[in-house]
């Protein structure tokens, strides 16, 4: 198949066909960055603009990388500021960077549905890197990537995602991709952190982590923002490490093949521990590799390109 | 003072349902006024003629909730451009909130908007404050603010927090039997919300307004009117849950009242999927059984009035991202086309239903003249076309602001004359021949 849509905005909709593409594509590229020399004119010619206006710097790292071993010429721009309180809006912003001829614009942004919006506003092929809430379907299509490297195929996997499910766009990227592919997913977190009727997406939910635990092939620890104590959405930090954090007695019963995956930063001690982080089933740094061939694979089917490589 | 044309309305169907009259006839009108209703054998010399064959012409509709944003942000709108948008929408009558710049909380902007409205093809009566400076700590002086002509006090747009200042607000009130109009939103509850809090509020991953923000505001406000005795009327009511607290409570004989815009009549959450800053508003869009039970609720009387708290915003404003754009949507020249074609053609109102809700009921409300076609009334008047197929198209809009997520929407059934005290102040051009 060749992929058909213009902007990669969200994995919402977006088909099995049309995942596994991706991750295909993907896993050429990925040949790629093993070689000495890490580089492919793929996307020679082709200019892309990486707006980050929320700070990143794994994400942001990961795009400038796969762009610039796919040879094309990009700009970044980076602000902890929303476009508003700097007084030119977004769609100027983005006006003006595609006035400079860009062909394509990789975004992040505060704001949920910011990518949707600039989609409208101009021209450029728009990806979506992480819109407040919503969706970040690089990450997720990165975290599939992982997954399917390791189990060769996401059917039947049960992938438990645990923590501020309500304000993360993984869980939200994650959830519609897994259900898409076949996976089960079971939701977990405390009930401050579950958006309302979030079962009406196809995934379990619990609130207890131990049960959710029980039979699990993958867990996905979301990270824990610390502002979410002084909202009063949680007692302490050390409640929720008590209750939600990972540890390895928790694991103890876990199957040999259990995979640990967190999207980064990691909040040491908070939702994980230092052991599981960086013990056996830890996939982390796994993750971070394939985040570069997927985001390729992004940029190289966005802008047009067959996916046979040569 | 000179004397005003005559104005002889011809062989319309004169429908209004607060004086039991539905039939085709006549209407002349002289010296502003309602001078007769039958046939008409002889029209006086010169008098103008609108021929309202296949027409409706009913009492001049009222639009009881608007924001008409002078003084203070008059790029957005003004009394006379907003005035201007109820003429073409049909309505003879609006009544302006106070969240101005300054507030409507002294007399002296009272004057001002009345002197502005003087101007205006409509009649504007002005809404006070609740507290000055909209602030929630200290009542206005209302009785200045009644001998200045308010017609209710409202701190639309926040919810007074403080419990004791809006029971003595009420209390206060009653003294001039006013009714208190309440913005119904616990602001704990509503926290940073943009959205209805639901489904789609997890799926597009944004903070929601949860319906008992509203509803523990409602329940409030009904237990202070039921304490104090005094009238109450809840501002866009948006939520099933608050549907049945007002039916509760006026099954008990509590003094409250209600309305509703005809955006939430239309619309629900699923709106918002589209990212488009013209879906957000406050109260926001809820779900498909809120939205059910709003129409049941203006059905069965439990809630008395469509409203549209027609909420003007600059381009600039809402050309952004859904986060950062203001809440509120221009209302007052589609309300009446959304209502005839989803609830009278949905099979939710009959038309008469629609002209106490639209007209009689805000006039009451209010205490103000109008909601009935009677001879010797001053002759408020609007002639509906209720078969005119039309699209909304904003860029036509006589509002200044362009916020309406129906651009583009195919209606049946619009105002197609205006008449404000006997004279036409707004005609529909496919109308003129």
């Amino acid at each position: 198949m060749k992929w058909q849509s213009r902007h990669l905005l969200g994995l919402e909709g977006v088909s099995a066909e049309e995942i596994r593409l991706i991750l295909d594509t993907a896993g050429s590229f990925k040949e790629i960055l093993e070689r000495p020399i890490k580089k492919v004119p793929a996307l020679r010619g082709i200019t892309v603009a990486n707006l980050f206006f929320e700070p990143s710097t794994r994400t942001r790292f990961s795009f400038e990388l796969a762009e610039k071993r796919m040879s094309a010429d990009s700009v970044s721009f980076s602000t902890a500021t929303s476009s508003v309180k700097k007084g030119e809006t977004l769609k100027d912003t983005v006006k003006n960077i595609e006035a400079m001829r860009v062909d394509m614009v990789v975004i992040r942004h505060s704001a949920a549905g910011a990518p949707h919006f600039l989609a409208r506003c101009v021209d450029a092929a728009v990806i979506n890197a992480g819109d407040g809430a919503h969706e970040h379907p690089t990450q997720a299509l990165l975290d599939m990537m992982t997954l399917r490297e390791k189990y060769g195929s996401l059917e039947g996997l049960r992938v438990v995602i645990v923590g501020d499910i309500a304000h993360s766009r993984v869980a939200r990227s994650n959830i519609w991709g897994l259900r898409t592919m076949g996976a089960s997913v079971i939701v977990c977190g405390p009930k401050t952190l579950l958006p309302l009727d979030v079962e009406q997406l196809g995934v379990d939910v619990s609130v207890n982590l131990d049960e959710a635990l029980e039979g699990a092939d993958v867990i996905n620890v979301l990270r824990l923002q610390l502002e979410r104590q002084t909202q009063g959405l949680l007692p302490s930090m050390r409640e929720y490490n008590r209750e939600y954090g990972i540890t390895l007695q928790r694991l103890a019963g876990a199957k040999e093949s259990l995979t640990i995956m967190h999207p980064g930063p990691i909040n040491r001690g908070v939702e994980i521990t230092p052991q599981v982080a960086d013990g056996p089933y830890s996939v982390i740094l796994d993750q971070v590799l394939n985040g570069v061939a997927v985001r390729m694979a992004v940029l190289f089917l966005l802008s047009g390109g067959e996916p046979k490589l040569t | 003072m000179s004397r005003k044309k005559s104005l002889w309305i011809r062989s319309g169907r004169v429908l209004d349902p607060g004086n039991d009259l539905d039939q085709i006839a006549d209407v002349l009108i002289r010296d502003g006024k309602i001078a007769s209703i039958g046939r008409v054998k002889k029209p006086p010399v010169g008098a103008e003629i609108y021929d309202a064959r296949d027409k409706l012409v009913v009492p001049g509709l009222i639009d009881m909730h608007v924001h008409l944003r002078e003084p203070g942000r008059e790029d957005e709108e003004t009394i006379l451009t907003g005035a201007r948008a109820a003429a073409a929408g049909g309505f003879v009558a609006v009544a302006c909130m106070p969240n101005t710049s300054p507030p409507i909380d002294n007399q002296e902007t009272v004057r001002f908007i009345r002197h502005k409205a003087e101007e205006a093809p409509v009649r504007v009566y002005p809404i006070g404050a609740i507290t000055r400076g909209r602030r929630g700590e200290a009542l206005t002086e209302v009785a200045e603010l009644v001998a200045a002509g308010i017609v209710a006090i409202s701190d639309d747009g926040d919810t007074v927090k403080n419990s004791a200042i809006f029971r003595h607000a009420l209390e206060y009130a009653s003294m001039f039997e006013i009714p208190v109009i309440s913005h119904c939103e616990d602001p704990d509850l509503r926290g940073m919300g943009v959205m209805n809090e639901g489904f789609v509020s997890t799926v597009l991953g944004m903070k929601g307004m949860p319906a008992i923000a509203e509803q523990v505001a409602v329940a409030r406000d009904i237990g202070i009117a039921e304490f104090t005795g005094a009238r109450l009327h809840i501002a866009h009511v948006s939520t099933a849950g608050t549907v049945e607290l007002i039916r509760m409570a006026k099954s008990r004989g509590v003094r409250v009242t209600a309305e509703v815009t005809a955006h939430h009549l239309v619309l629900t959450d699923e709106a918002v999927r589209s990212f488009d800053s013209n879906t957000k508003m406050n109260p926001p869009l809820r779900d498909e059984v809120d939205r059910q039970a709003l129409r049941d609720g203006l059905a069965d009387g439990t809630i008395d009035c469509v409203a549209s708290d027609h909420a003007p915003h600059s381009q600039e404003e809402k050309e952004v991202e859904f986060d950062a754009a203001p809440f509120g949507i221009v209302g007052l020249e589609t309300s009446l086309g959304l209502v005839l074609t989803e609830l009278v053609g949905g099979g939710v109102l009959t038309l008469p239903q629609v002209l106490a809700k639209m007209s009689l009921n805000p006039a009451r409300i209010l205490g103000i003249p109008g909601g009935m076609i009677r001879q010797g009334n001053v002759a408020d008047l609007t002639i509906i076309d209720p078969d005119l197929r039309w699209t909304v198209d904003r860029r036509a809009f006589q509002s200044k602001s362009k916020n309406t997520p129906f651009d583009g929407w195919e209606l049946t059934g619009c105002a197609v004359a205006t008449i404000v005290g006997g004279q036409i102040v707004y005609r529909r051009e496919e109308n003129e021949t």
